[in-house]
């Protein structure tokens, strides 16, 4: 089996076993991205050199008998972490050119295990997105279907899995940029609980709701890059101070008396009829495999949407204000002052959508119009939390689709922003409540397109989302298919 | 000043807090060094960076709140101001809004012509500094230095109690004093440790509402501050007075002028769009934390100044002046612990070492009169070793040699006589010598005394007991 074909948990055995070096594995990854990257258009910057260097240190590492769990392994990140030298451009002009004196903490988590950073995926611009097409370096294209979106925010991370660029990759998820993306492309993608994993070093599209975490091909292996990369951060405030289980032991029981509830809100109308067709067998395999069915209610799920896109708004509007052409990053200046300097710096630096967002946070926030959007969304924001913790009341966890369509066409939805917005339905609430959740691949549409199944878990239960995940992927083989590229 | 008009006056003062690190990352807050030298990712305001909060900031807060009597709140916010700036790396600034962590608090003071006056202090919060702009001559263009960048700063908003600028200068006073005494601040006006705007306007005696108020910027120290109110006020009564209207607005006070001019423009058109910044949890401070660090607070100098009147029988006004430098304090009570005779050693510290500090413009703590050689001077005072004119020769010596007192009476044969043979040799030949007097004094002239004991006084070089040659005198001539 080439070694691209191989799992996280086969290639640490074999890279334990001697049966190759970190050296081959990473030549071939490389090799790899050199030959589909371009048309896929996944990584924004591919670290070629200092990839085949880790990969080294890491072959020197494995010798001295001092190997990490993840020393070697080639993984690929999201362009909105922070590398220290390497570029970081979160998918911005504004940013083209932007080298971080720092890594970010989960970054540095992977390198002190000795993890190999092939490079820095393709994204929507500051994470605003769910098709990557508002991605300065260009949008990113579907491995199983060039022609459509891979999914937004992180794209590239989850098209780069599907592709087989890299075992596994770590995105961000604000409101579904882990899960929406990675059940376009038929990959696991997992949105750990608000806190679990720090935030430190990635830069910030809507605080209170970023969220890094794993994907992969397997619910195992995002199990193992979890691991790696949670637990408290004392350079993040937000991240939470409580012991990191092991993840990997969750994987061995069955699920067997776990309560399943099926959110009435989220089996509606508009949902594509593959996708419930899809979703629903899924439900069958786990009724068969002993869990208990039942169905729930989250009453506030109509305003999720609107309630995310005044909170994640308002945040952005003020953690994109330091994009002003002062210290760092682009800077248009017709010498006609101050003033002229941060508009043309941020109107040539700033997409459509980035702009769109700060506009419409900067009104949420203003002076008359705060009550009104800004502290009602918080206000229903906390009704969506409690719809969550009455449910978990009833049941362990909550499965849904994860997008009411399957992947759409390149240029079908940017200039309706609306229904753009409108394919984070179900994703959205998730970050709004800061509770867990997955994306896990179960089934394709009649186009041949990737569906994903959503599983929800009670805050830090990331433990029951993977034993779940990985019970269904033990049963079902829409995991083990490859895209053809 | 009309009479017809009443000034209204409150303040806002920016107390840069002494911490060793700045409020949301570990740089140091040194001030005076290489520009950018005292930065990282968190106060360059880098992407992806995050603030977390420097507990010795809050520690300070709850100690200023507790000295100015607020209410500390068990669960504060910091909230994110938002606007661009230059010298704002991350184009907000983390401020407190909605739920600052002290209200409610208040100093009394003495004023003039209204007795004493309780102010208010509506709230103090804490926030982070902007860096500075640095105009660099002949160059083009500005620089920016964000050393200072998330420096600490208390913000203490006063109610707008104070009625002139005398009043409003005696708050100031007194809340610099007790952040001094605290140890929270260095208290430095000119390098912008202690900063304050000023909230002004006028209203006709006797009106229950509040003319339209001026915010005055820029000024750094407790004479500017005078100046600008005092012209502020005059300025609004004048334009009152000639039937115009006084406009909200921030004015800037021109020290060189004495006046205050109008920055208006952009700066009035600001919507900070405050919202609680989602980097920073809310902050719980439990009570056993305030009550430690309310058994932990110095004396502050309103007990102080109780304390030396009732206890140590100074007069107010001896009282006033040592407590008001809690250094010139310290000074004094180190004093006193060697020599336990507080008249004496107020006398002398509000004397000559005061006097000397003026002269010298050394700081009471870098004098090189120590209270230890002080107190060994007041003892050769109160034992009758030296007279109090003596005492000052060698009060200049010490203060010139660092030696302490013994060893210079001793070197300069300085020793009183007390004994009275000696001395009766000394009034012999003086009455001798001045026989007119002595004539003088027996027909009822009896003031030509002191010229007498002047006389002995001066054959003994100063070292005569003056009351011992005072009663051999009479003796004498009676």
């Amino acid at each position: 089996m080439p070694f691209i074909d191989l799992n996280l948990q086969q290639l640490q055995s074999k890279l334990a076993g001697g049966e190759f070096s970190s050296r081959e594995l990473t030549r071939a990854y490389l090799d790899r991205i050199n030959a589909t990257g371009g048309s896929l258009n996944s990584f924004i910057t591919i670290c070629e050199e200092s990839a085949m260097a880790a990969a080294e240190a890491a072959d020197i590492r494995r010798k001295k008998g001092d190997a990490a769990p993840l020393t070697g392994i080639p993984l690929a990140v999201k362009d909105i972490f922070n590398t220290e030298g390497i570029r970081t451009t979160a998918g911005s002009r504004i940013l083209e050119n932007y080298v971080a004196p720092y890594d970010a903490t989960a970054v540095a988590r992977l390198k002190e295990q000795g993890a190999v950073l092939l490079g820095k995926l393709n994204m929507d611009e500051f994470a605003m997105g769910s098709s990557n097409e508002n991605s300065a370096a260009g949008p990113c294209r579907n491995p199983w279907d060039p022609s459509k979106v891979p999914g937004g925010s992180s794209g590239g991370s989850a098209a780069a899995v599907a592709a087989r660029q890299a075992v596994a990759t770590l995105g961000t998820d604000t409101g579904g940029s882990i899960r929406q993306p990675a059940g376009h492309c038929g990959v696991v993608g997992l949105k750990p609980t608000y806190g679990r994993v720090s935030r430190y070093g990635v830069i910030a599209y809507a605080s209170s709701l970023d969220q890094v975490g794993p994907l992969a091909r397997t619910v195992g292996d995002c199990a193992l890059l979890l691991q790696a990369v949670a637990g408290y951060d004392p350079a993040d405030s937000t991240s939470v101070d409580t012991p990191v289980p092991d993840y990997s032991a969750a994987l061995g029981e069955d699920v067997r008396g776990l309560k399943i509830g099926l959110p009435k809100e989220y089996f509606i109308d508009g949902l594509d009829a593959d996708v419930k067709q899809a979703v629903e067998t899924a439900v069958a395999v786990y009724r068969d495999l002993g869990a208990e069915i039942v169905e729930v209610s989250l009453p506030h799920t109509d305003y999720a949407v609107a309630c995310y896109y005044l909170v994640a708004t308002a945040e952005a509007s003020s953690n994109l204000a330091r994009y002003d052409g002062v210290r760092y990053g682009r800077r248009i200046d017709n010498g006609s002052g101050l003033i002229d300097m941060y508009c043309s710096s941020r109107a040539e630096g700033f997409g459509d959508e980035v702009k769109r967002r700060i506009m419409l946070g900067t009104y949420a926030l203003s002076s008359g119009y705060y009550d009104a959007y800004y502290l009602r969304a918080q206000k229903v924001r906390t009704l969506i939390r409690d719809d969550f913790n009455k449910a978990f009341d009833q049941v362990d966890l909550l499965l849904t689709p994860v997008s009411p369509t399957p992947a759409f066409k390149l240029g079908e939805k940017v200039n309706d922003p609306l229904q753009m917005y409108l394919s984070d339905i179900f994703t959205i609430p998730v970050n709004l409540a800061g509770t867990c959740a997955m994306s896990v691949p179960c089934g394709f549409s009649g186009q041949n397109l990737p569906i994903g199944l959503q599983l929800i878990g009670r805050p830090f239960g990331e433990e029951t989302l993977l034993r779940a995940g990985h019970a269904y992927q033990q049963v079902t083989e829409w995991h083990l298919q490859k895209a053809k590229i | 000043m009309s009479s017809l008009f009443e000034p209204v006056i409150g303040l806002e003062v920016h107390v840069q807090l002494t911490t060793d690190t700045k409020i949301f990352c570990g740089c140091s807050t040194e001030f005076g060094r290489t520009p950018n030298s005292q930065t990282c990712p968190v106060c360059l305001g880098l992407p992806g960076a995050l603030p977390v909060l420097n507990r010795q900031v809050v520690e300070n807060a709850i100690k200023a709140g507790l000295a100015t009597n607020c209410r500390i709140a068990p669960r504060s916010v910091f909230a994110r101001k938002n606007y661009f700036y230059p010298d704002l790396p991350k184009g907000y600034q983390i401020s407190q809004f909605e739920l600052p962590i002290c209200e409610h608090g208040w100093l009394d003071i003495e004023t003039e012509g209204r007795g004493p006056q309780r102010i208010g202090i509506t709230r103090i919060h804490m926030e982070e500094d902007a860096g500075k702009l640095l105009h660099a001559e002949g160059e083009g263009g500005s620089r920016v230095d964000l050393n200072r960048a998330c420096t600490p700063l208390l913000e203490i908003v006063s109610e707008p109690d104070m009625r002139s600028a005398d009043e409003a200068i005696a708050y100031l006073k007194k809340l610099h004093q007790i952040v001094v005494y605290l140890g929270i601040c260095d208290g430095n006006l000119e390098e912008g440790s202690f900063r304050c705007d000023a909230n002004v306007s006028v209203r006709p005696r006797g009106q229950e509402e509040f003319g339209t108020r001026a915010e005055l910027k820029n000024i750094n120290s407790f004479r500017f501050i005078r100046e600008a109110i005092d012209y502020e006020i005059e300025r609004q009564i004048e334009l009152i007075e000639d039937g115009g209207t006084v406009i909200q607005e921030t004015r800037l006070f021109d020290s060189d002028k004495g006046t205050t001019r109008s920055m208006r423009g952009k700066e009035e058109a600001h919507d900070y769009r405050y919202f609680p910044d989602p980097d920073l949890l809310p902050l719980t401070v439990a009570p056993e934390w305030v009550e430690r660090v309310r058994t932990e607070l110095p004396e502050l100098p309103e007990a102080k100044l109780a304390r030396y009147q009732q206890e140590l029988g100074l007069k107010p006004y001896d009282a006033e002046v040592l407590t008001a430098d809690r250094k010139v304090a310290e000074y004094f009570e180190a004093c006193l612990a060697r020599h336990d005779n507080p008249k004496l050693c107020a006398n002398w510290v509000q004397g000559d070492i005061q006097r000397k500090l003026n002269e010298t413009g050394l700081a009471v703590n870098a004098i090189p009169v120590t209270p230890e050689l002080l107190a060994g001077l007041l003892k050769r005072i109160d034992d009758k070793s030296i007279s109090s004119n003596i005492a000052k020769q060698v009060f200049e010596l010490i203060w010139e040699s660092g030696k302490d007192a013994d060893t210079i009476i001793e070197e300069k044969g300085l020793k009183q006589v007390t004994d009275s043979g000696a001395i009766e040799a000394l009034v012999d030949e003086v009455l001798a010598n001045c026989q007119p007097q002595v004539e003088q004094y027996r027909s009822g002239q009896t003031k030509v005394l002191g010229f007498m004991v002047g006389q002995v006084m001066k054959a003994s070089r100063g070292k005569a007991n003056p009351q011992l040659v005072n009663e051999l005198l009479r003796k004498k001539l009676d």
